[in-house]
């Protein structure tokens, strides 16, 4: 239990901004750049905005999770932290799990704030913010869960890794925004509660399926 | 002193690839007990480090591992840009033990952050880390890459007491290294 506290301690050092982990508010900078660009592209008309733009806001979301994909697991494989955290019996699975809680604390709140100002700017109104929030919430834990499996498949390959791991996730990510954004059309929480229920089923694989992912790297 | 630990293994083959490394390797080493690996580059020195380690499956053979194990490698396993002792610190969290920088010649990079660290002076904070672990079994590969000759005898020096409280090393080096009373394993090239 300690040694998962230290292991959560020194993820947040590493992933939370603005602790000097190498980790930064760009994500959340990139997300709100989405959301102001996309007024200025198709105008002012603001029945539009408030039509389109939590849906707007759902893809920004999804694009920022790609950001800080080759951060996640790629360092620590190279600098052979994994082989040390093996040696003393700390399992992949325990490590990931650490990791993916560490990860979406740095991603998941910082992206609701964020929500805030970008849908004050596409000019959203109340019920749709509270609704893309909720969605959010639902939502981001299966992005950051998305996010460790891809970069923990991805971990053994060099160079052109961070785009394949970009790409690989996006396809992945399309039921939580199926149901995430499909929530602000259909009205009603049935949506959220369904982008909540994947985004269950994702983070309960995460630990098992990205741990086998970095010991067959590392057996490769 | 610690709990009686040993390490053995029997007629281990190793296979990257298409490639048989080595065959009918076979090792027991006792408290007290030093071996040296040695033979060309890439011959599986390291590959034989990480099978002893549990890293890497054999492709035959078995391991047999009585106490923990702590390793050595190329790569240090702390975080680049935090300055030494916090990087340091997330192992003595987790192994419970303190790790001396004094004794390593490191007190005076404390403040450092690992990346601006030189070959020599990662591979002493590695040892460091190494002795803060407190297992008794020591796999290293290559621990003196990048030392100066005060470090190298300083490592040996450290081998060796590490040896006197019945701990267990297993060095691959193709530098000559003083160990008390090693045996020495040397890999033959089965590729030619």
């Amino acid at each position: 239990m300690s040694a998962a506290l230290a292991l959560l301690r020194r993820d947040l050092a590493l992933l939370l901004p603005g602790t000097g982990g190498g980790a930064s508010f760009l994500p959340i900078l990139f997300f709100l750049a989405v959301a102001m660009l996309y007024p200025f592209a198709v105008g002012p008309d603001a029945a539009l905005l408030a039509r389109t733009g939590g849906g707007v806001i759902w893809v920004a979301a999804l694009l920022a999770a790609i950001l800080p994909l080759d951060r996640l697991l790629g360092p620590d494989m190279r600098s052979g932290m994994f082989d040390q955290f093996a040696l003393r019996g700390l399992t992949e699975e325990l490590v990931v799990a650490v990791r993916l809680l560490a990860h979406w604390l740095s991603f998941g709140p910082f992206l609701m704030l964020a929500a805030l100002p970008a849908a004050a700017l596409l000019g959203l109104e109340g019920a749709t913010v509270r609704t893309v929030e909720l969605g959010l919430l639902a939502g981001t834990p299966g992005l950051a869960a998305i996010g460790i499996i891809i970069a923990a498949v991805t971990v053994s390959l060099r160079g052109g890794g961070a785009a394949l791991a970009g790409l690989l996730v996006i396809p992945l990510a399309v039921p939580l925004l199926i149901f995430g954004a499909g929530a602000l059309s259909t009205g009603g929480t049935s949506g959220i509660a369904l982008a909540a229920a994947i985004s269950l089923v994702l983070v309960a694989i995460t630990p098992f399926a990205a741990g086998a992912a970095i010991r067959a790297a590392r057996d490769g | 002193m610690m709990e009686p630990a040993a390490l053995s293994a029997a007629d281990l083959a190793c296979r990257r690839g298409e490639r048989v490394l080595f065959r009918g390797v076979s090792l027991a080493l006792a408290p007290g007990a030093a071996m040296q690996v040695t033979g060309a580059n890439g011959i599986g020195k390291s590959s034989l480090i990480r099978i002893l380690a549990g890293l890497l499956r054999p492709f035959a053979g078995t391991v047999h591992r009585a106490g923990a194990i702590a390793l050595i490698d190329e790569r240090p396993a702390l975080d680049e840009h935090l300055p030494l002792t916090r990087a340091l610190a997330l192992w003595q969290r987790i192994d419970g033990g303190r790790a001396d920088l004094a004794r390593l010649g490191l007190a005076a990079l404390a403040d450092v952050p690992v990346g601006y660290l030189s070959t020599g002076q990662r591979k002493r904070a590695a040892l460091a880390r190494l002795i803060a672990q407190q297992a008794p079994i020591w796999l290293l590969d290559e621990p003196l890459n990048g030392l100066d000759t005060a470090a190298v005898a300083l490592v040996e020096g450290i081998i060796a007491h590490h040896l006197a409280r019945g701990g267990i090393a297993l060095v691959a080096s193709h530098q000559p290294i003083a160990l008390p009373e090693a045996a020495k394993l040397h890999l033959p090239d089965f590729a030619a």
